[in-house]
């Protein structure tokens, strides 16, 4: 079979009734990192062996008539964030690499592998995953696969240009202010950043403790909710990790959005978009008959409270490093986190009243509305190395603000859906936003969309590896 | 959004809204924060990291009157 495009779930099915082998699947995955890879820059580090010896256990498993499990054979890589045992965790930075060798994978990459995914690789991101645009000074800029002159967004870059270049099917990432959503809409794939303490965090590199978030990506709803389920389950090793039942949603997702209330998220939601976003959310919200408008409330703040609060965690965290060695950083996060350092302690302490003033008005909403549509980017992918863009009359940082309607999502920790609306030249993204605990209502959403034909990850026309 | 605190003339019109430093005032913030933090800022960084201090603090000024309670708990909860 072809895996190049193939679903997760496609590669599995395959795998596990041996129409071909694990060896096979990591094999080709193997050959498109080498092809490709130098174009779109999204790997940091392949696994070959690792990957070899994985796959060759899956297979000697089915040929031992021992049950595979629902992603046998998935070739799958994870932001270099995660733990991976043998190697240092970058987190993008160049700093990291003198970090101990990671003992163990992270709780993640453990969860699916026991499941039968096969780990093949490290991937490219944003230095200290502060960044929206997939950028890196160290390592070079994750490429667009549908453009490689542009960007990826971020700071899941690599995770985002991996899976939606056809190297791999699914791929982790983490998502502290937008950090899978943005890079999902601008490499036209999908993304599910769920509820905060949800997903065991253990063993990756952190960013804002208190808003960092790690999910799939993935070229269809199925893969998002057949990783999603193998990665859900306490993990006492994440702090946060929500002590909940496993949820599966894999099963739900044929009941589609029949019943749900959903509704466009206004005001704030309405501002700065290019006419793209514009278009991208009212095919979403035609496709689901959606008509009803509502307004998150003080959506403005609550972006800028979690501005403030990433740049003060993000600032407190790497101060040692800061003191230092300056001079390893990349100057565009390294000023930005020394900023962070300096904000007065006075408009964090009110940030996080706000922050939890914001989330009750927030889940007021829940009661009426079973989810909200809103864009996922004000923009498709800008050229790799553009600095500013211009959103309702005011030219702004790019890097700074491709996640500002990312932002007020993530700030409470709400469970969200980005999904690929396959606009030409480029693709785009929409949120589909959920309440609390209910990853199953976005991802059902998400489903019936790709039913009718509205999302999907397109294969890119535009690529420079062949 | 008031980016600038100018001192007020003597008609004793001052606000008593803490608005952002003038650019001067904010200059100094940063020399006197990455001395007292021990931080060694090259003179190449200071321009961008004022410029970055003076965006997050006018969005801290977004929020910074918003109206809440004495008692308004802040979000992150520690659970023993």
């Amino acid at each position: 079979m072809d895996t190049a495009w193939a679903h997760a779930s496609e590669i599995a099915a395959a795998v596990s009734d041996g129409r071909t082998s694990a060896s096979a699947v990591v094999r080709a995955a193997l050959a498109r990192i080498a092809a490709d890879n130098p174009v779109l820059n999204a790997f940091t580090a392949v696994l070959e062996d690792r990957a070899l010896a994985k796959a060759r256990a899956i297979d000697a498993a089915r040929l031992d008539g021992r049950p595979l499990g629902p992603l046998a054979g998935v070739p799958f890589a994870v932001k270099n964030l995660f733990d991976i045992a043998g190697l240092p965790t970058l987190a993008g930075s160049k700093i990291n690499r003198d970090r101990a060798p990671a003992q163990h994978d992270a709780t993640l990459v453990a969860r699916l592998e026991d499941r039968g995914a096969v780990l093949v690789g490290a991937l490219n991101m944003g230095e200290y995953a502060y960044d929206f645009t997939g950028e890196n000074v160290h390592y070079g800029p994750s490429r667009n696969p549908h453009d490689v002159a542009r960007m990826t967004g971020g700071s899941s870059g690599g995770s985002g240009g991996a899976v939606a270049g056809g190297l791999v099917p699914l791929a982790l990432g983490s998502d502290t202010n937008g950090s899978i959503r943005v890079p999902a809409s601008l490499c036209g794939i999908f993304g599910l950043k769920p509820t905060y303490g949800r997903l065991s965090r253990a063993r990756t590199f952190p960013f804002v403790a208190s808003l960092d978030h790690v999910g799939p990506l993935a070229r269809n709803t199925r893969d998002l909710a057949l990783a999603y389920d193998a990665m859900q389950g306490y993990d006492a090793e994440d702090p946060v990790c929500g002590q909940r039942p496993t949820e599966p949603v894999a099963p739900l997702l044929d009941r589609g959005s029949e019943g749900l209330r959903l509704a466009v998220a206004g005001g704030y939601f309405r501002t700065g978009a290019f006419p793209e976003a514009q278009t991208a959310l009212a095919r979403v919200a035609a496709a689901l008959r959606v008509t009803d408008e509502i307004e998150i409330p003080e959506a403005k703040r609550a972006r800028a409270a979690a501005y403030v609060i990433t740049a003060a965690e993000g600032g407190t965290l790497h101060l040692g490093r800061l003191r230092t060695r300056g001079r390893d950083f990349d100057p565009a996060v390294r000023d930005r986190l020394i900023a962070g350092a300096m904000i007065p302690a006075a408009h964090v302490a009110k940030a996080q009243k706000f922050r939890r003033w914001y989330r009750e008005q927030v889940l007021a909403l829940f009661a009426k509305v079973d989810a909200v549509l809103a864009p996922a980017t004000p923009c498709p992918a800008p050229l790799i190395g553009q600095q500013t863009f211009v959103l309702d009359g005011v030219e702004l940082s790019v890097r700074a603000n491709l996640g500002i309607y990312t932002q007020p999502i993530s700030f409470i920790g709400l469970p969200v859906a980005a999904v690929p609306v396959p606009l030409a030249p480029l693709p785009i993204g929409v949120q589909i936003i959920a309440a609390p605990w209910r990853e199953d209502v976005a991802l059902r959403i998400a489903h019936a969309l790709e039913k009718l034909g509205v999302v999907r990850a397109n294969k890119p026309s535009v690529k420079g590896g062949k | 959004m008031q980016m600038t605190r100018q001192a007020k003339s003597s008609k004793g019109k001052a606000k008593t809204s803490r608005k952002i430093p003038q650019r001067d005032a904010l200059d100094e913030l940063v020399d006197a924060a990455a001395r007292a933090l021990d931080l060694q800022l090259e003179p190449a960084w200071k321009g961008a990291v004022k410029a970055n201090l003076k965006v997050t603090l006018a969005l801290a000024d977004l929020f910074a009157d918003f109206p809440l309670p004495d008692d308004a708990e802040p979000a992150p909860v520690f659970t023993a």
